[in-house]
């Protein structure tokens, strides 16, 4: 079946079974690597991208249920949102990665929190970024990240 | 690995200069990569191979190539860094590439066991140093003045009474027809004038990383390339009888499905499977909903690790079958002892978890394979390769990929040889990604195990008897990979009575080494039962931990045969060769003032500090955890110190930092979680909901405290790991009463 799907300001098509996870419609259909595969269960947080700027885990958005909903992934973030670029720029000064692999989830994660609370508590960034796991353990960096970008801490 | 190693890594530095195509200069060296490089008796082809480069063009800007693959550990940054300040370049004129494998140019390229940094201290640096002095000797004779006048800074050469400049770009052609100078005679810098050493330097990948471009394994993309999944039998090495292969390839989007015989021998090479090809991972990764395959298990069905567990408790009265140690007479210690302590630990197996699932891609054209491949040690997987296709090594061609995430898993290659193979059957480059369950199911595991201790204190609360029957997995005195206990496990070494042994179960799983292998678990049984032996004395366990290190030190034996597996296998327990104590009651003592132990017994109810330390990979860490319990045993850990001895010289202190928080968050995750089981041959675990791992909300706080000691420095991907895991559990017993004897700590072992 074929779908439209408006992803990072761009139509784009993909004729794909109506369950297809965005995940693989994104990777496999579209090339479009940013959004990780961790775990396929919405367990990890590593595919996570923004729906109308809402973080979702895209493993577990069936390609049907986007709809005209804009999906944003990291390789788009920076065109659309201030508080992802200052996230984009915090996790390079706070030097967050280690294999980076779950990086682009965190950030995408964190964006939804700064667009909801830009000022976030410890509670805020806790109750928002647990469905993220870092496997390298970069947690005090990314909370120190977030700070930053939020204008309450410096790099 | 001593240290002489290191230094012999030195000597056997090579450096050759010559043009560059293209214009400027290009350097090329060789240094051994790994221990098992630096110590081979017989030096072979690979020693005088040059296995790194650095080009500076006429325009000045700086390529080096970084040959170690890049999984976390930040290897990429640090070795450019150590070139660069020798050379004396700035840091923002380098641009850093990662090289194809190729033994016969770069050779051997492993990143595991910590090696990399005692390895390449010196050689590194002495390069960049003979760089910067060939520049300066071209300025020189370009301005006929003696060299003496010439002293070069960031890419120039300053003539010093005229004030003159030369650009390293624009000597580069000169430069690099001098004859390289002796690189035992340069002369390398003073750290006080360190302009990248010791800098806080971010990781040259972040800009690439945090905006999403194709780095990883899983992020390849080759020109008509397939995706595969390959399902093996969930009982190691099992074979396929039966497979309704044709009902898979009429389905939607399957494109190919084959059974591959492979072998059952060797688990980390080709096991028995089907494939399934096709066009969109997932589509192929659902079809095997649809798979009917009936497996031979091959007698290994009715292992589970309930039976494992029963059997070592009955071995464990009985004597050792392989003696590891035996110094003096601890029986009778014991029998004088003033009292004596009884105590059985036991660890599960843990999986690596990568958080990018094993993948690799490969290309069979023409009779030669191309590959890209997610490997910590991608030589071996040439090899590998190689030998199971039954093709020359040299029609291999492995190109390296960021890693997402190492620990030690990806010294296995079995994805890679996977890989190659469904590619040459289907003729077509492939891309093979396992799922979460697949990478769950058929990790090399960390080995579990178990310890019976024995242990005596005299009248003043010392402690002068040990006795420890390990029982481990593997065959008489073979252990699987990493299941192996040094001789040196401290306090052996420090007590005069002390005896080793162990008996081995056979294990039918695959094992292999995990971030700090043995010592991961070492760590925890030892220091955890010299708690014990602290509070049977009455003793504070820091002060009674100083004066075992104060005693005299009795000689090792000659060391055991290194023992199998995979390089950054068995690195030299607590106490092992290298050992310095003075090191050891350094750190004890600095983690004791910043953690304010002396305190700890102020701290309210429920909540408490612990404290351990651990020598491994030539890196010296003592951490104290603070940590409480509530009613519904529920742990909460505030806050980590970690105060580590690692040589003189942080090269780079973000990445050190960084390391060390992301080992401690790693040790107390394993501690609270980590748990592999095995029932009816098979992997019980399958995804994060049943193998967690600690998120950001349980994460806690690090503070962490280099001791700069004068002394080489050595690596920091794994020695900060293992203390934090007794650390947890010294602090729990200080806060419950309770002592945790088998992990991961669980909340009905603290509410009973
Ligand atoms: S891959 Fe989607 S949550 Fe893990
Ligand atoms: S940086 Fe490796 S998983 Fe987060």
């Amino acid at each position: 079946m074929a779908f439209k799907i408006k992803v990072n300001g761009k139509t784009r098509t993909a004729d794909v079974d109506p369950d297809m996870p965005l995940l693989w419609v994104l990777r496999d259909e579209l090339d479009v690597k940013g959004p990780k595969f961790g775990c396929g269960a919405g367990l990890c947080g590593a595919c996570t991208v923004h729906l109308d700027g809402k973080a979702v885990r895209s493993c577990q958005t069936p390609i049907s249920a986007v709809g005209a909903k804009s999906v944003t992934t990291i390789e788009g973030l920076a065109a659309v949102s201030p508080a992802g670029r200052k996230l984009q720029a915090a996790w390079i000064a706070v030097d967050v990665p280690q294999c980076g692999y779950c990086q682009a989830g965190q950030i995408m994660q964190a964006a939804d929190l700064l667009a909801a609370k830009p000022k976030p508590t410890d509670a805020d960034i806790n109750s928002a970024m647990k469905g993220n796991i870092c496997r390298c353990a970069t947690y005090t960096r990314i909370r120190h990240a977030i700070k930053v970008a939020a204008g309450l801490a410096t790099a | 690995m001593a240290f002489d190693h290191i230094e012999e890594a030195s000597r056997r530095t090579f450096l050759k200069v010559s043009a560059a195509a293209g214009g400027g200069m290009l350097m090329t060296f060789s240094v051994p990569m790994t221990a098992e490089a630096a110590t081979a008796a017989d030096s072979g082809p690979n020693d005088l191979t040059l296995n790194a480069y650095v080009k500076i063009a006429p325009s000045g800007k700086i390529t080096i190539m970084a040959k170690n693959p890049e999984c976390g550990q930040g290897i990429k940054t640090m070795l450019p860094m150590l070139i660069a300040e020798e050379l004396d370049v700035d840091w923002a004129d380098i641009n850093i590439q990662q090289s194809p494998v190729d033994a016969t140019k770069y050779g051997s390229q492993v990143a595991g066991g910590s090696f990399a940094t005692p390895t390449h201290w010196v050689p590194i640096r002495q390069v960049g140093a003979a760089g910067k002095q060939m520049f300066v000797t071209a300025a020189a004779q370009t301005w006929s003045c003696p060299e003496g006048e010439c002293r070069a800074t960031l890419s120039k050469v300053e003539h010093m009474p005229t004030g003159r400049k030369l650009d390293y770009g624009k000597l580069a052609a000169k430069a690099c027809s001098l004859p390289p100078p002796d690189l035992k005679t340069v002369v390398l810098k003073d750290a006080k004038d360190y302009r990248i050493i010791g800098k806080w330097t971010t990781g040259v990948d972040n800009q690439k990383l945090v905006t999403g471009q194709k780095l990883f394994g899983i992020d390849v993309v080759v020109p008509g390339m397939k995706y595969a999944v390959y399902e093996k039998c969930a009982v190691f090495g099992g074979k396929v009888k039966s497979a309704n292969v044709d009902d898979i390839k009429k389905l939607k989007g399957v494109t190919d499905c084959f059974v591959v015989e492979g072998q059952s021998t060797d688990l980390m090479g080709l096991a028995p499977g089907v494939a399934i090809v096709g066009d969109n991972w997932w589509v192929i990764n659902k079809a095997r909903e649809n798979l009917k395959i009936e497996w031979d298990e091959i007698g290994k069905g009715d292992q589970s690790s309930e039976k494992f567990a029963a059997t070592a408790k009955t071995l464990a009265p009985k004597t050792p079958a392989n003696s590891i140690r035996k110094d003096g007479d601890s029986a009778a210690a014991l029998k004088g002892a003033a009292k004596t302590v009884e105590a059985y630990y036991s660890y599960p197996f843990l999986s690596h978890a990568n958080l990018e699932p094993q993948n690799c891609t490969a290309h069979f054209k023409d009779g030669k394979m191309e590959m890209w491949a997610p490997s910590q040690n991608p030589q071996p997987g040439k090899t590998l390769v190689a030998k199971t296709l039954g093709m020359p090594e040299a029609d291999v061609t492995v190109h390296l990929t960021r890693m997402g995430g190492g620990f030690g898993r990806r010294l296995m290659n079995e994805y890679m040889v996977e890989a190659a193979w469904i590619s040459r059957v289907v003729k077509a480059p492939v891309k093979l990604v396992w799922n979460r369950a697949d990478d769950m199911a058929h990790d090399p595991y960390r080995p579990g195990g178990f310890h019976a201790f024995k242990g005596g204190v005299d009248a003043k609360g010392n402690l002068v008897a040990l006795e420890d029957h390990f029982i481990s997995y593997g065959e008489g005195d073979k252990y699987l990979s990493a299941a192996n206990m040094t001789n040196g496990e401290f306090p052996a070494r420090f007590v005069k009575d002390l005896t080793f042994g162990s008996t081995n179960m056979p294990g039918g799983m695959p094992t292999g080494p995990m971030r700090a292998p043995t010592s991961n678990a070492m760590s925890f049984v030892f220091q955890s039962f010299l708690d014990e032996m602290a509070h049977a004395g009455g003793r504070d366990p820091l002060e009674f931990r100083l004066e075992i290190l104060n005693r005299p030190m009795i000689p090792n034996p000659p060391p055991p045969a290194r023992p199998g597996g995979a390089p950054g296998g068995g690195g030299p327990g607590f106490g092992g060769p290298g050992f310095v104590p003075e090191r050891m009651i350094g750190v004890l003592q600095l983690v004791a003032e910043k953690s304010d132990w002396k305190n700890r017994d102020k701290l309210p109810k429920g909540r408490g500090k612990g404290i351990a330390s651990y020598f491994s990979h030539q890196g010296y860490f003592a951490e104290v955890v603070d940590a409480s319990v509530d009613k519904e045993g529920q742990i909460t850990v505030h806050k980590v110190w970690v105060v580590g001895d690692v040589g003189g010289q942080i090269i780079n202190p973000s990445g050190a930092e960084n390391q060390v928080q992301g080992s401690a968050i790693d040790g107390i995750s394993q501690a609270l979680y980590g748990e592999i089981t095995f029932d009816k041959g098979r992997t019980v675990q399958s995804n994060f909901h049943d193998y967690p791992l600690l998120r950001m909300n349980e994460a806690p706080e690090t503070e962490v405290h280099f001791l700069l000691s004068k002394n080489s420095p050595t690596g920091l991907g794994e020695p900060a790991l293992p203390p934090v895991i007794p650390a947890l559990c010294n602090a729990i017993f200080q806060a419950t009463g309770k002592r945790i004897r088998s992990l991961p700590i669980k909340p009905e072992m603290l509410t009973a």
